[in-house]
């Protein structure tokens, strides 16, 4: 078992990425994983979601978009992506995978494994 | 509970109401609809397709009886309103269909005059206004090759004249007046119309009185004053419309020629409105569905308790749908003592051009046989554009001038569907026209939603509006009224600027809370665009918001295709010397950069770096003295330079330190839209000074300073502005000729459509005439500039913004 393995089975998987002030509010940050990267959003009122990191069009880094509402513009070519599903915002089709994340007491976790539902892991 | 809402009248302006409302509103209201007619909601100018055999009632359908259903909307179709209890607030329809209403709207549209005439009631005199009528003329032309009177030579008639015609019917159109179209058309416009109509075999009586329509139970034949009959078996009333206000009157609310309503639209008691042809604004009634569609969109807004919207009229503009017959009209195109007219006409090609000119401001145009600018005409019209500076070729159009994206009807009638219309995002005719029919799209706005045309580069803007006139026929998407600074407000770039300025807005949150801002935090267009106008107000005190950035702005980088960044640094001028080349190799070495490349703008970029190694590679070129060239930024880009009298034989000044000295002054600074300048040493222009936006031509005498032009998309020559004697006035110039343009373009225009729509007179005025205020704007650039000139990739590079550039966390 390396680190990683080990901390995830003491927790249930749930593991802590930091403070929810390292994210700028309507800003974002990466985990970085051995799977890819994951974007974790933070919204104007404080909510918190994760994406993979990969537009549904042609894989732009989400993370490095504009937040706004609870949808996020792509970088490369302004998709709109909904933060909490993942999906694209009508007429665009397309979802990028969704992480489950809990904050407690301003500490962000996540869940490794994505939401089911989305082909893009 | 919900409130109430009821329409009476399932048209046009109606059902468009209907939908914005649920777009801002969708859960505030139960709605009840009444329709006279026994439809769901269809596209009534495409009648005269249909009528001409070009399309079909199924596609000209808008809303079908599923919308209604899937929007929760009760539909009572076939079923006339003739009683409104305003007391009670009930409805009630001719069968006894009650409903309750909080809020009604009136949108009965208008019906067809009728000439008070012997034999009008006779069968076979029919209007052209709904899908009845098109039934019925269909099968008269199916089971009968007759004869057919149509009255009236306006629009309407035209177009039931060439439909019947093509239904093989042998057609006259009878006309009161001499010439066509009396009221959108002059008469060499309306004489060339005439001549091309009657080789498509269209017959036509001229200053003919229908006197009365002659039969026993069917029409047999007309008789005009003159004594004259001619046999008919179809007659067809196209005399004009009038606003159907019958119920409105009826039920107590003020009318003149159409219901009295204010600029929310709301008529005398203000829980009722009225949008449509029923409607008198402002004195004015309309017959098009553009001013509708506007009128729907302040109706819904208020009744969405939005009340930040106000309908102030509108200007419009005709076209005819007669396949292969391009007329365009808009405003006053007869003109009179105090107006000029520009005429253009060559009969050989059947062309005619006339534009109506009054201190320089289009006032109004005709065109007949090449409609392309019409839309061009129609906006600088709209936007009261002083046209001094291109009038020597106003009438040649738009393409003349050099700008982009105007489009051609015909040119996009006879493209294979194959053809690509949307370089950028590789969007085939054949696409779009799918989509604007599937989906009912009706707007430049929806097509690039659903498509992506037109939604990048933007330079095929005007053929997918020509696609979108040709598709749909009707002309109403080209007229839009003031156009919002984006979708989460109704207000104009221009106006928020006002009010930041008068009312002291100080932050994005402000100026959205001050407007009533429709979505929470704004969108990724408009807050950028709030980002730079308030830094742009407030120098020094604004805190610029990075989170409103675009990622290049925010990451001093370009971002790349694979997520990886460019970074290209300034060479002032475009000169560079050893050290700085030995540190730039050195660094792309270190970094294994990808790709080395000598840039357009006479500079140095490295590619394919990670977000983490910006910071260090840019702390490496800041030890040899090397800053950001903002490639990335809406601010200043580079000040190309040709070696000037230094070196060259024929050089008249020295170029090179003079760009250097423009690019010291100006660096750092944000502007609406990137800004490229360029100083050539001599006329040869080897810097191509005369594609910038603000370039310098050293000449013996002084320095020609030249400006808004770019190359990209579309090429534009800049305007030459004036010329100076000193380095000093030069520099003058260019701070004044900047801080104009950062405090009066729109965010994301480039100086060239920014000249185009102010004019260089005014430019010149500003700058040129007026030293006083040249200087004023100068003191402002310079004082902004204090707050500007921080090199990005320093701080950055000594720890600032860490989280921008690092992970939060790594697993595995
Ligand atoms: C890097 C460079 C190409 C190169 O390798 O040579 C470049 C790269 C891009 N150009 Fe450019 N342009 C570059 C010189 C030019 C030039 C030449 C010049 O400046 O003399 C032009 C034509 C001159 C002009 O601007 O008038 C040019 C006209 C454009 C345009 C069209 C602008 C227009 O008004 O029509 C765009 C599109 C836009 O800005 O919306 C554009 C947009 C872009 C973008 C930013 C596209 C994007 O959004 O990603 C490219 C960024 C790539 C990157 O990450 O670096 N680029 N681009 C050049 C950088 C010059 C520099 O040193 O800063
Ligand atoms: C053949 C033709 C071609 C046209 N071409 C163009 C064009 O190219 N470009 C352009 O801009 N415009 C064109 N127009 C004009 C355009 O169609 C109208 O301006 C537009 O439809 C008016 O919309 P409205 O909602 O006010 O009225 P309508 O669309 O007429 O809707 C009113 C509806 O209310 C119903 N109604 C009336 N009274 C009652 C009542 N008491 N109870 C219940 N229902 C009632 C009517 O039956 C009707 O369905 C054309 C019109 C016609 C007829
Ligand atoms: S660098 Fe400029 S011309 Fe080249 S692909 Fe990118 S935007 Fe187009
Ligand atoms: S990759 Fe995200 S919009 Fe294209």
């Amino acid at each position: 078992m390396n680190q990683a393995e080990k901390i995830m089975a003491d927790s249930g998987g749930w593991i802590e990425i930091g403070s929810i002030d390292e994210i700028p509010q309507l800003g974002a940050r990466v985990v970085r994983t051995a799977d890819g990267d994951i974007a974790v959003f933070r919204t104007a009122d404080d909510e918190i979601f994760a994406l993979r990191d990969k537009c549904p069009h042609k894989g732009g880094p989400l993370s490095q978009g504009i937040v706004h509402g609870k949808r996020v513009a792509c970088p490369l070519h302004d998709w709109k992506i909904h933060l909490d599903s993942g999906e694209a915002v009508a007429p665009d089709e397309g979802c990028a995978a969704s992480f489950p994340v809990k904050v407690d007491g301003g500490v962000i976790r996540l869940l490794l494994t994505p939401n089911e539902g989305c082909p893009n892991q | 509970m919900k409130e109430k809402l009821v329409l009476i009248g399932n048209g046009m302006a109606g059902v468009r109401a209907l939908e914005e409302l649920l777009k801002l509103a969708p859960e505030q209201y139960d709605i009840t609809v009444f329709g006279a007619e026994p439809y769901g909601n269809y596209n009534r100018i495409l009648l005269s397709p249909v009528l001409a055999g070009e399309k079909t009632i199924d596609q000209i359908m808008l809303n079908d009886e599923a919308w209604y259903r899937d929007n929760g909307i009760t539909l009572h179709k076939g079923k006339t309103v003739d009683e409104v209890n305003r007391a009670r607030r009930l409805v009630r329809a001719g069968d006894g269909t009650e409903a309750g209403y909080d809020r009604l709207i009136i949108a009965t549209g208008s019906s067809p005059f009728i000439l008070p005439v012997p034999g009008n009631q006779l069968e076979g005199v029919i209007a052209f206004r709904d899908i009845h009528d098109v039934d019925v003329m269909l099968e008269m032309a199916a089971t009968k090759q007759g004869k057919a009177i149509v009255i009236g030579g306006g629009l309407l008639g035209l177009e039931a004249a060439n439909g019947l015609k093509k239904q093989g019917m042998d057609v006259t159109v009878v006309h009161l007046m001499d010439t066509l179209m009396e009221r959108q058309l002059d008469k060499p416009a309306a004489a060339l119309l005439k001549a091309s109509l009657e080789e498509k075999g269209l017959k036509f009586l001229m200053e003919a009185q229908t006197e009365a329509i002659l039969g026993k139970d069917r029409v047999e034949a007309v008789r005009f004053r003159d004594g004259l009959e001619i046999a008919a078996d179809l007659v067809v009333m196209a005399a004009g419309i009038r606003p159907n206000i019958e119920l409105a009157k009826k039920i107590g609310l003020h009318c003149e020629r159409g219901i009295i309503v204010n600029d929310t639209m709301q008529t005398f008691d203000p829980r009722i409105y009225a949008v449509g042809e029923c409607v008198q604004h402002r004195g004015a009634v309309y017959g098009l569905v553009a001013p509708l569609f506007e009128q729907a969109r302040v109706c819904a807004n208020h009744l969405a308790h939005l009340g930040i919207a106000r309908y102030e009229g509108s200007l419009t503009s005709t076209k005819l749908k007669v396949t292969g017959i391009d007329l365009f009209s808009a405003g006053d195109f007869i003109g009179d003592e105090s107006t000029q007219d520009l005429v253009l006409q060559d009969p050989g090609r059947g062309l005619y051009k006339k534009v109506v000119l009054s201190n320089n401001r289009i006032k109004g145009a005709v065109m007949y046989g090449d409609t392309i600018d019409g839309a061009w005409y129609f906006e600088l019209m709209r936007d009261n554009t002083d046209v001094s500076d291109f009038r020597d070729t106003l009438l040649f159009g738009q393409a003349h001038l050099g700008d982009s994206g105007h489009g051609d009807d015909n040119r996009v009638a006879a493209m294979a569907d194959s053809a690509e219309i949307c370089g950028c995002n590789g969007v085939c005719k054949g696409e779009i026209v799918d989509a604007i029919t599937r989906k009912n799209l009706f707007t430049l706005d929806d097509v690039r939603a659903h498509t992506k045309a037109s939604s990048s580069c933007g330079s095929c803007t005007g053929l997918v509006e020509a696609l979108l006139a040709h598709t749909l026929g009707g002309d109403y998407s080209q007229a839009p009224g003031k156009k919002p600074l984006c979708g989460c407000t109704e207000h104009t770039h221009d106006e928020i600027r006002a009010a930041m300025r008068d009312s002291a807005l100080k932050s994005i949150p402000a100026v959205q809370r001050f407007f009533e801002w429709k979505t929470p935090d704004g969108c990724s267009r408009c807050r950028p665009a709030l980002n730079y106008y308030l830094l742009c107000q407030w120098p020094g005190e604004y805190i610029d918001d990075a989170q409103s950035r675009f990622i290049n702005e925010r990451a001093h980088a370009n971002i790349q295709k694979d997520a990886t960044y460019s970074v290209i640094p300034r060479m002032w001028g475009g000169g560079t010397t050893p050290q700085e080349l030995r540190a730039i190799a050195d660094a792309a070495e270190k970094y294994q950069v990808k790709t080395v490349h000598i840039t357009g703008g006479q500079r140095i970029a490295l590619y394919g770096l990670t977000k983490e190694e910006l910071p260090k590679i840019w702390g490496e070129l800041n030890q040899a003295g090397l800053v950001s060239g903002y490639a990335y930024g809406k601010a200043l880009r580079t000040v190309k330079t040709c070696v000037g009298k230094e070196w060259c034989r024929f050089g008249t000044q020295d170029s090179t330190q003079l760009g250097i000295d423009l690019e010291k002054m100006t660096w750092g600074s944000w502007t609406p839209h990137k800004f490229k300048m360029a100083a050539s040493g001599c006329p040869r222009n080897c810097a191509e000074a005369t594609i910038k936006d603000f370039g310098v031509v050293c000449v013996d005498s002084g320095y020609e300073l030249h400006v808004g032009g770019n190359g990209g998309v579309k090429v534009r020559a800049t305007d030459l502005l004036c010329h100076v004697e000193t380095p000093q006035q030069v520099l003058e110039y260019c701070g004044a000729f900047m801080q104009l343009y950062r405090e009066q373009a729109h965010y994301l225009e480039r100086t060239a459509p920014w000249i185009e729509r102010t004019g260089l007179s005014y430019v010149k005025e500003k700058i040129v005439e007026d030293e006083t205020g040249r200087k004023r704007l100068y003191e402002r650039f310079l004082h902004a500039q204090q707050f500007a000139q921080d090199d990005p990739w320093q701080a950055r590079a000594q720890g600032a913004e860490a989280h921008e550039f690092t992970p939060i966390k790594r697993v595995g």
